[in-house]
């Protein structure tokens, strides 16, 4: 099975996440960049699929030229080729997204001449948190999309996938080629050995300038959320202050 | 008139929680809509019909009632093109849900085929007279971005984030004018219809536990989460963890506190061994009260938290369940 995965480079920042001076984006002048966390998994699927029943992964990008670190980490845990839709580094909206995304893949499909039979891409992306380019991009192709999915089992012309509901789950049987909207947890991604690390130096990077109109969604102004402003009571600094603890926890009412 | 379409969610008969906040918000919006638009909701599929009483109270003038053989259970492109249909022949000028799992897939269907820009997870709206404004969450909650909304001649498409309204009862009901509703649904949508379900008996889930004992990487391995799983037991809640945890294979992620993980509002959150990541501190920002255990005085956990021990974990844990059981008399 020929699966693509869709992956964004985010930021990752840690105790505290500064913006901009001009409110257009996040500050990373002191950050590292990671792989948003449901495509990371996503991939880790694609792999494992691949690896179990053949085929090829393919991840495919849009962003700056940086995010190339993002595709040869995928090519170090098991991507086979790897495409780049370069950006100027700004946000792109999610309609413009979706439509630079479906050509990026149409052109990909028109190369291998065959579609993906499934195109993962992650529920939500982790910094802008859009909700809606999987399913754009879906519609698009004219193949069913169905989101928060945690768990996949390729069979013959369809996938079976579980979306996460409370206490549970719901079992679709989707025809291929299907999208699906991956989330955390639907296994544990690799880290990357050292053969494939040394792989991933020798991927081969493809790049596809595409450009598309702005959409509708317009970002005018990043900040942070008013502190919480919090008094910490410093209970202890050793055990003896287990005491004070259970007090605190009888008075609030949940040792009953 | 012009008018604003809430989606509104059930599972076959069951009114979701989700909806009161969806009714109370949409209230807020109709009211700051210009030329006093009005509220309408829609119910999609099997038992709505019972529901639409719920949304006139909650404030709707008129509820749809939308059915078909494919309606009967979930299927995201089934329910957005029905919305879709349901907003053209109503003409409405915007269509809003909460941002659960379902109300932001069914707003991202309705906005892939019409063609529109949707908002997903705002925190507040401003309607105007051509495009929108509204403040929405990145980063799960982190961090706020101001946006505009132009949708040309088409309808506003947006979804309030969950949690960030508080449901509140309406000050006078609705009409609450049922209208029913059969849109016309190619076969072919039958592809993303649930097949089946998979649901485990419940109890109390980490989402709904009134105590969580969660442990980051401090604890320093899978077994050291043994002193957590007993002081939560002692307590009727539920163990946690950070994602160091879930990547470094102690725990499963269903135990994963945070923007990627479970979003928790326990009446304590004992958070031991864990930094306090703005990830993490996103999906445990609700609890009523947090205990940091914390070897590291300067960790953000710390500062964010109510109480906070500077101490290891692993003497202050079992010195904590010793003293609850000699108070128990265990
Ligand atoms: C896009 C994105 C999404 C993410 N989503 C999530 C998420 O959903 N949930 C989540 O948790 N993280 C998430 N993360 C990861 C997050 O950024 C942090 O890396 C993670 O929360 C750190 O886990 P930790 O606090 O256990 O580990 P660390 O940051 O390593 O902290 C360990 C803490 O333990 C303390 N400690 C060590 N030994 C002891 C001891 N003996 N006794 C007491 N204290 C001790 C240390 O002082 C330190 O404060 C996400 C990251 C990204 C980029």
């Amino acid at each position: 099975m020929n699966i693509l995965v869709c992956v964004k480079r985010v930021p990752a920042p840690g105790a505290k996440i500064n913006v901009t001076d001009d409110g257009q984006s996040v500050d990373a002048a002191h950050l590292g960049f990671t792989t948003s966390p449901h495509e990371e998994c996503a991939l880790e699927e694609a792999v494992q699929i691949a690896e179990r029943d053949g085929g090829e992964v393919t991840v495919l990008t849009l962003g700056p030229v940086e995010a190339e670190e993002q595709l040869r980490y995928a090519a170090s845990v098991g991507a086979h080729k790897i495409i780049l839709v370069p950006t100027d580094g700004s946000a792109w909206d999610p309609q413009r997204t979706a439509v630079a995304l479906t050509q990026a893949i149409e052109t990909a499909e028109a190369a291998n001449g065959s579609a993906f039979e499934l195109i993962l891409f992650g529920n939500e992306s982790a910094d802008s948190g859009g909700f809606q380019v999987g399913v754009r991009v879906a519609h698009k192709l004219g193949r069913p999309i169905v989101n928060a999915i945690k768990g996949i089992v390729p069979g013959d012309g369809s996938v079976t996938a579980n979306r996460e509901i409370d206490g549970g789950f719901e079992v679709y049987e989707v025809p291929t080629p299907a999208v699906l909207g991956v989330k955390e947890g639907i296994n544990l991604p690799r880290y990357p050995t050292m053969k494939g690390r040394l792989a991933s130096k020798k991927a081969v990077l493809e790049t596809a300038e595409i450009d598309a109109a702005a959409g509708g969604q317009t970002l005018v102004k990043l900040h942070r959320p008013p502190e919480q402003a919090s008094n910490t009571e410093i209970l202890g600094t050793d055990e003896s202050a287990a005491s004070a603890i259970v007090d605190i926890l009888e008075e609030i009412g949940v040792l009953a | 008139m012009s008018a604003l379409l809430v989606v509104l969610e059930h599972d076959r008969g069951k009114w979701s929680e989700a909806n009161d906040e969806a009714l109370t918000a949409a209230r807020q919006l109709v009211a700051d809509m210009a030329d006093g638009a009005e509220l309408h909701a829609v119910l999609i599929g099997d038992g709505a019909l019972d529901l639409a009483g719920q949304a006139g109270a909650g404030g709707a003038a008129v509820v749809h009632v939308a059915n078909d053989a494919m309606l009967t259970d979930f299927g995201p492109e089934a329910c957005g093109e029905t919305v879709v249909q349901l907003a053209v022949a109503e003409s409405v000028a915007a269509v809003m849900a909460v941002g659960t799992s379902r109300g932001n897939e069914v707003l991202a269907q309705v906005a892939a085929r019409m063609d529109l820009p949707f908002v997903a997870n705002c925190m507040t709206i401003a309607p105007g007279a051509g495009s929108w404004s509204m403040t929405r969450v990145q980063w799960g909650g982190s961090l706020l971005e101001d946006a505009t909304l132009d949708s040309g001649d088409g309808p506003k498409l947006v979804t309030y984030g969950h949690h960030a309204v508080v449901a509140a009862p309406a000050a006078a009901p609705g009409a609450g004018e049922v209208r029913e509703f059969a849109p016309t649904l190619d076969a072919s949508l039958a592809r993303t219809i649930v097949k089946d379900r998979d649901v485990q008996t419940a109890g109390v889930t980490l989402s709904t536990a009134p105590v969580v004992v969660s442990g980051g990487r401090g604890v320093g391995s899978a077994e050291g989460f043994a002193q957590l799983e007993e002081l939560a037991s002692l307590l009727g809640g539920r163990v946690g963890c950070s994602r160091a945890v879930t990547n470094l294979g102690w725990r499963n992620h269903t135990d994963q506190v945070g923007q990627t993980g479970t979003r928790i509002a326990p009446e304590i959150y004992i958070a031991t061994g864990i930094s306090g990541a703005i990830q993490h501190w996103v999906g445990a920002m609700a609890s009523k009260r947090i205990l940091a255990i914390n070897t590291d005085a300067e960790a953000n956990m710390v500062a964010k938290a109510d109480y906070a021990v500077i101490a290891d974990l692993h003497k202050v844990v079992p010195a904590i369940t010793a003293e609850i059981k000699r108070r128990k008399g265990l």
